[in-house]
């Protein structure tokens, strides 16, 4: 436990977490500052902090104000990621940036939908890129999706130090996804990014699927301890 | 609704990934119209989808896709708001849109033995398992069975116990494929359970297909 003051700037210290790892909140304003860092490694969790800091106050100018603006930073930024993530998908250049126009659309017209509590922009935007895969390249299967926001319930928010703790989820993820073993770390990527299922995983690899489903349970088990999710 | 038995975590992570097959995928999506716990982990595993795709290179995307994008922007209606769900509906949403009946008693159930009775789904031509509906009267027991593949089980009323614990409603049972049980219907009303079953790919052979009797039960 690090307790960090300092008096001239202003600043509230809100989240104390493990190790130097200081949060702070400007008043009446959500943007994370992330002091007392000095590694490389620590610089760049902070830009990933700054960076997703950004991202969801483009997001909430698309959502309130229709920023145009707004959305093209946020299409420079995500646009050439969701097209290598439907290019693992043996989609040709061109089907993958109609792929992309789709899912950047679907962003300016959604952008109201995205809640930061729930997770970071890069994760909802993940989610589109998923479903459209589903719905529009792999036709051969589909898969059925629950709406998750559909479902929540006010009794479901969760509690405000947690919404702060969301904030630095996507420098929390890219530590959860550099610490673990590169077996679990490969699997993930199969799944995620080249769209395999468990059994394809096993063929691929030659291995049982119930190592496939333990590895998956072991990745899964690390990241959970690292955003300090129950149970 | 707060359910006692959850969704493997490999379960968990393969809906993120949007890896399912449709069979599983349908029970899986129907526990979590029913189950906050196994939202949140849906949405942790997210995450880690979220932050792959961070990490993957960038496609260089041509000036012609970002200006038909930007080109669109004007037209495009806004996304409408879903009434919200209904979170405890006698039917999860997922399975209800499938439902041509408001009733689950209206179903044409086939009976199968004595006190057991089955509804097949009908999923698209290239889904790889099947979901069935069972109705187990008060008493009845399953004849023990190993699994012999992938099979999710989601307790859709009454509840039905075997050496793992007591299964209500809104509780899924996703098991190893080694694990054998013996599930009996709890005293006083029909056990329902939506179940998917998935066979393993690499048991082609009838042979090996005879030898897994309740597969087709
Ligand atoms: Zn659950």
């Amino acid at each position: 436990m690090v307790v960090f003051s300092d008096d001239t700037t202003g600043l509230k210290p809100v989240i104390y977490r493990r190790g130097a790892h200081v949060s702070f909140r400007t008043m009446g304003n959500s943007v994370m500052l992330v002091a007392a860092m000095t590694t490389a490694e620590q610089r760049s969790k902070q830009d990933k902090v700054i960076l997703e800091a950004e991202f969801r106050s483009l997001m909430e100018r698309v959502a309130q104000n229709r920023d145009r603006a707004a959305f093209e930073k946020l299409f420079t930024h995500f646009a050439p990621r969701l097209k290598s993530f439907i290019m693992r998908k043996n989609a040709n250049a061109e089907l993958a940036e109609d792929l992309v126009q789709e899912a950047m659309i679907a962003v300016w017209k959604k952008a109201g939908l995205y809640q930061p509590g729930r997770g970071s922009v890069s994760t909802w935007i993940f989610t589109i890129g998923r479903n459209l895969r589903i719905d529009r390249i792999r036709r051969e299967v589909s898969m059925p999706l629950v709406e998750l926001g559909d479902y929540d319930e006010a009794s479901d928010d969760p509690p405000g130090d947690e919404v702060l703790a969301r904030k630095q989820e996507d420098s929390l993820v890219s530590k959860a996804l550099g610490g673990i073993p590169e077996e679990q770390r490969q699997i993930l990527l199969l799944s995620f990014v080249e769209d395999m299922a468990q059994s394809e995983i096993a063929t691929r690899l030659n291995i049982p699927l119930g190592t496939v489903k333990s590895r998956m349970r072991l990745a899964y088990g690390h990241l959970r301890r690292i955003l300090e999710i129950q149970p | 609704m707060t359910p006692a038995h959850h969704l493997d975590h490999s379960t968990i992570l393969a809906y993120a990934a949007g890896t399912l097959d449709e069979a599983i995928g349908l029970v899986v999506a129907s526990h979590l119209a029913w189950c906050p716990q196994c939202r949140t982990a849906v949405r942790a595993a997210e995450a880690l989808g979220g932050g792959l795709l961070d990490q993957l290179p960038a496609a260089a995307v041509s000036e012609n896709c970002r200006a038909r994008t930007m080109a669109m922007l004007q037209g495009a209606s806004l996304h409408r708001f879903p009434a919200p769900a209904v979170a405890d509906a006698a039917v999860p949403g997922p399975l209800a849109r499938l439902l041509s009946v408001a009733n689950l008693d209206d179903l044409p159930w086939k009976k199968k033995a004595p006190g057991v009775a089955m509804y097949d789904f009908k999923l698209s031509p290239t889904a790889k398992g099947q979901v069935k509906l069972l109705r187990i009267g008060p008493g009845r027991a399953v004849p023990e069975h190993g699994h012999g593949g992938e099979e999710v089980t989601l307790i859709l009323g009454g509840a039905y116990r075997d050496h793992i614990g007591r299964f209500g409603r809104g509780d899924v049972a996703d098991l190893d494929e080694d694990i054998e049980h013996k599930p009996v219907a709890e005293a006083g009303e029909d056990c329902i359970c939506l179940v998917a079953i998935e066979r393993p790919t690499r048991f082609k052979s009838i042979a090996a297909r005879l030898m897994q009797p309740l597969v087709g039960i």
